[in-house]
C-alpha cells in the first residue's frame, strides 16, 4: 500500500479549531505576530466542533457590576463538591470579561437590557452568569474571519492521531489527511490540545452512533492523545450526563427558558429540583424521580404566555441545535400545548459541563513540557465556552512564551513508523470488521457496566471487556481515507472506556451526585477522598491511578456548610 | 469474514435540480465530513449515515438544495 507522508513544521501547534483552539491561534499571533501558528482540525473550522451553529447564550460570564470572580469560584466550588482547583477557575472568572468584550468587537452580539447593560440571567444556583446570544449560531465563521484576519495558518481535513514526544517534551504530533490517506507529520515547538470532550463514549438510547449530546467528531482524541503523550488526566470518574430532549438528545433548553419562567417538572406537573444548572446533584435528583413511578420529567413552557413562547422558540431554534424545531415539528409537539419529554443522556467526559480532563494547571500547562489543553477536554471544571476561550487564549500566549527559547527536535523515525502502522492497519484488511459495528459494541458494553449508579461487580467486567477489546479493534476493517477516520476515533473511544472505568474503581466513594453515584460505597468520604484521582500512563506503558490534593483554597468556602442540595422536598 | 450490504434510510436530501455541480459548500463544511460529490452526476449526496442534524450544509448551500430530516431512529 503506497501511503504519501506530508511533512509540516510550526512553532506553535494547535489541534482542533474549535472554540479553545481558534482562540489559541488567534492570541498565540497577537502574542507573536511574526511566529508560526498552525490549527491542525480533522472537520473544517468554519463550522467545526461542539458550536458547529453556534451557541444561544455564555454561561460563565463575570461581569463586573454583577458579579465577581471570587463569587463565580464560591459557586462552582460549591457546584463540584469541593474538588476544584480553586486558581484554575479564577482565571475563568478573572479573563471571561474580556474575552466577551473582544467577541464584541469581532462582531458577536450579547443580549443588552433597556439600559444598554449586560442582560445576565440566574441559572445558578446563587449568581448571575448566563448572558444570552439570540444571535449566537454564526460564532464559528466569526471566529474563522479573526483566525484569516490574525494569519493563522489552517490545515483542514487531517486528524491527529499521537502527540510526539522527545527528552521528555511535546515536539508535534502525527496524523493523516482524512480525505486523500496522506500520512503526516507535524514538527512543533510547543503544541495545544484543543479536541473537545469525549461525547462517543455512551451509546445514545435512540442507538443511533451519531445521536450524540457533544459533537460526535469529539470522539475523546485529545484524552487518548494526552494519555499516550504521557500527560496525566484527572478526575474521569466525574462524568458527564446531562438532562436532555429524549431521543433527541439535545439541550431542552432549561438554560434559555427558564430566565422565562419555565420549569422542569415531573408528569404530574411537580417540580422537583429548584434548580436548573448542570450539575450531579441535580442529575441524581433527575434520576430518582425517573425511577419514583412519577416520570417522565419534562420541560414545562405551556404556562406562559404566546409572546414569551415565542421569543423562546426563536432563539431554541436559530442556534446551538436548530433541528430541535423540526423535531418537535415531527412530534406534533408544540410548546404551547406539551411539556418537552427528557431523559438522562449517555455518558461521557467533559470538563465544560462537568469536571473530567487532562490535568491542567491556571495556565494551560498540562504535566508534560510543551503540552498545553483548552477547552472541554481541559480538567477546569463547568468552564463552559467562556472557560474554554479563556484557556485557548492562555494557552495559546503560555505556548509563544514557551516557544520562543525552545527548537525544534526531530521525532524518533521508529515512533513514527509504528504509528504508521497502527494508523493504516485497518486499510490492510478491507473486509474487516465494519467500524460501526465494532463501535456499537464497545459503547453499548459502556452503557452496560458503567452508567450510574455505578456497580463493582459491573464495572470489573466492562474493565475486563474493554482491556479485551484491544483484540477486537485488530480485527476493524476500512475501505478509504473516511473509514480509517473512523477506526481511529474507535481506538480513542475505547481508551476512554478504559480510562473511565479505572478511575470509576479507584475512587472508593460517592460524590458529584450522579456523575459518579457508587452503589458500593454510598456516602461521600471526605476524610479519604477529598482529592483528585489522577490517571497517566506510567514506564511499563500501563495505566496507573493515584490521589492528588487539592490545592488549598484561595477563596474560603466551608463546604459543611454550603452544601450544594437542589431537591425540592 | 462474511459481508453483507444493506440500506439504509439517510438524515441529508440533495434536490438535484438545484444543486450546482461546481459547487462544494456543503462538502467543505460538514464537520463529519459525510456528504460528497457523485462523480457521474456531479451532485451532492449523503455518503455515510453519521449524520449530527447539525444543519450547517443546508444553511450554507446557496441554492437551498439541501434538506436535512431528523434521523430515523430519532424522529
Amino acid at each position: 500500500m503506497e501511503i504519501n507522508t506530508r511533512w509540516l513544521k510550526t512553532d506553535v501547534l494547535v489541534i482542533g479549531g474549535g472554540t479553545a483552539g481558534t482562540m489559541a491561534g488567534i492570541k498565540a499571533k497577537q502574542a507573536n505576530p511574526d511566529g508560526d501558528v498552525l490549527i491542525l482540525e480533522k472537520a473544517n473550522i468554519r463550522r467545526s466542533g461542539a458550536i458547529a451553529m453556534g451557541m444561544d447564550g455564555v454561561n460563565t460570564a463575570v461581569i463586573p457590576g454583577h458579579s465577581t470572580p471570587e463569587q463565580y469560584v464560591r459557586e462552582v466550588t460549591i457546584a463540584n463538591d469541593g474538588i476544584v482547583n480553586q486558581k484554575a477557575v479564577l482565571q475563568t472568572g478573572k479573563l471571561g470579561y474580556e474575552t466577551i468584550q473582544e467577541l464584541e468587537s469581532w462582531g458577536v452580539k450579547f443580549q443588552k437590557d433597556e439600559q444598554g447593560d449586560y442582560d445576565l440571567k440566574q441559572v445558578h444556583r446563587v449568581g448571575k452568569y448566563v448572558l444570552p446570544m439570540p444571535e449566537g449560531k454564526d460564532l464559528k465563521p466569526i471566529l474563522t474571519r479573526q483566525v484569516k484576519r490574525h494569519k493563522v495558518n489552517v490545515t483542514n481535513r487531517v486528524m491527529a492521531t499521537r502527540v510526539i514526544v522527545r527528552d521528555g517534551r511535546a515536539i508535534g504530533a502525527i496524523g493523516f489527511d482524512v480525505r486523500t490517506g496522506d500520512f503526516v507529520v507535524i514538527q512543533a515547538k510547543a503544541v495545544i490540545l484543543c479536541t473537545g470532550a469525549c461525547g462517543r463514549l455512551g451509546l445514545p438510547a435512540s442507538g443511533y452512533l451519531y445521536g450524540t449530546y457533544e459533537n460526535p467528531t469529539n470522539a475523546g482524541d485529545g484524552y487518548s492523545m494526552a494519555y499516550h503523550a504521557g500527560a496525566e488526566l484527572s478526575n474521569l470518574e466525574c462524568y458527564q450526563i446531562n438532562p436532555l430532549i429524549k431521543d433527541y438528545n439535545g439541550p431542552a433548553c432549561a438554560y434559555v427558558a427558564s430566565p422565562f419562567g419555565a420549569h422542569t417538572v415531573n408528569a404530574e406537573g411537580h417540580r422537583f429540583i429548584s434548580c436548573d444548572y448542570w450539575s450531579g446533584q441535580m442529575m441524581l435528583e433527575v434520576w430518582k424521580e425517573l425511577n419514583s413511578g412519577k416520570g417522565p420529567i419534562q420541560l414545562k413552557m405551556t404556562h406562559l404566555d404566546e409572546d414569551t413562547i415565542a421569543e423562546i422558540e426563536s432563539i431554541l431554534w436559530a442556534n446551538e441545535r436548530p433541528s430541535r424545531e423540526r423535531f418537535h415539528a415531527g412530534r406534533g409537539e408544540n410548546y404551547r400545548t406539551h411539556g418537552i419529554e427528557m431523559n438522562v443522556s449517555e455518558i461521557g467526559l467533559c470538563s465544560g459541563h462537568s469536571a473530567s480532563g487532562v490535568w491542567v494547571n491556571e495556565q494551560a500547562e498540562t504535566t508534560v513540557p510543551g503540552l498545553y489543553a483548552a477547552g472541554d477536554m481541559a480538567s477546569v471544571p463547568h468552564n463552559y465556552m467562556i472557560g474554554a476561550f479563556v484557556y485557548g487564549r492562555l494557552a495559546g500566549e503560555n505556548a509563544v512564551t514557551y516557544s520562543r527559547d525552545i527548537e525544534h527536535l526531530q521525532p524518533d523515525p521508529d515512533f513514527l513508523e509504528a504509528e504508521k502502522q497502527r494508523i493504516f492497519a485497518p486499510l490492510t484488511r478491507p473486509n474487516g470488521i465494519p467500524h460501526t459495528q465494532v463501535e456499537y459494541k464497545l459503547r453499548r458494553f459502556v452503557n452496560d457496566y458503567l452508567q450510574p449508579p455505578k456497580v463493582d461487580h459491573k464495572m470489573e467486567i466492562g474493565l475486563n471487556s474493554f482491556v479485551n477489546y484491544q483484540a477486537t479493534l485488530e480485527q476493524m476493517g476500512a475501505r478509504d481515507p473516511h473509514e480509517l477516520m473512523r477506526c481511529m476515533e474507535v481506538h480513542f473511544i475505547r481508551d476512554c472506556a478504559e480510562m473511565a472505568a479505572r478511575s470509576s474503581l479507584y475512587r472508593r466513594e460517592s460524590r458529584w451526585g450522579l456523575y459518579h453515584y457508587r452503589v458500593d460505597y454510598p456516602e461521600k468520604n471526605d476524610q479519604e477522598w477529598f482529592c483528585h484521582t489522577h490517571l497517566k500512563k506510567d514506564e511499563s506503558q500501563t495505566m496507573t491511578l493515584f490521589k492528588r490534593s487539592v490545592e488549598p483554597y484561595i477563596i474560603p468556602v466551608d463546604l459543611n456548610k454550603e452544601i450544594y442540595d437542589v431537591a425540592v422536598r | 469474514m462474511a459481508l453483507a450490504f444493506q440500506r439504509v434510510d439517510v438524515p441529508v436530501i440533495v434536490d438535484e435540480s438545484k444543486c450546482l455541480e461546481k459547487c462544494t459548500a456543503c462538502i467543505e463544511v460538514c464537520p463529519l465530513d459525510v456528504l460528497a460529490k457523485n462523480p457521474e452526476t456531479g451532485k451532492a449526496y449523503m455518503k455515510y449515515d453519521e449524520c449530527w442534524f447539525c444543519l450547517p450544509c443546508e444553511k450554507e448551500c446557496p441554492t437551498n438544495a439541501i434538506t436535512v430530516q431528523i434521523p430515523f431512529l430519532l424522529r
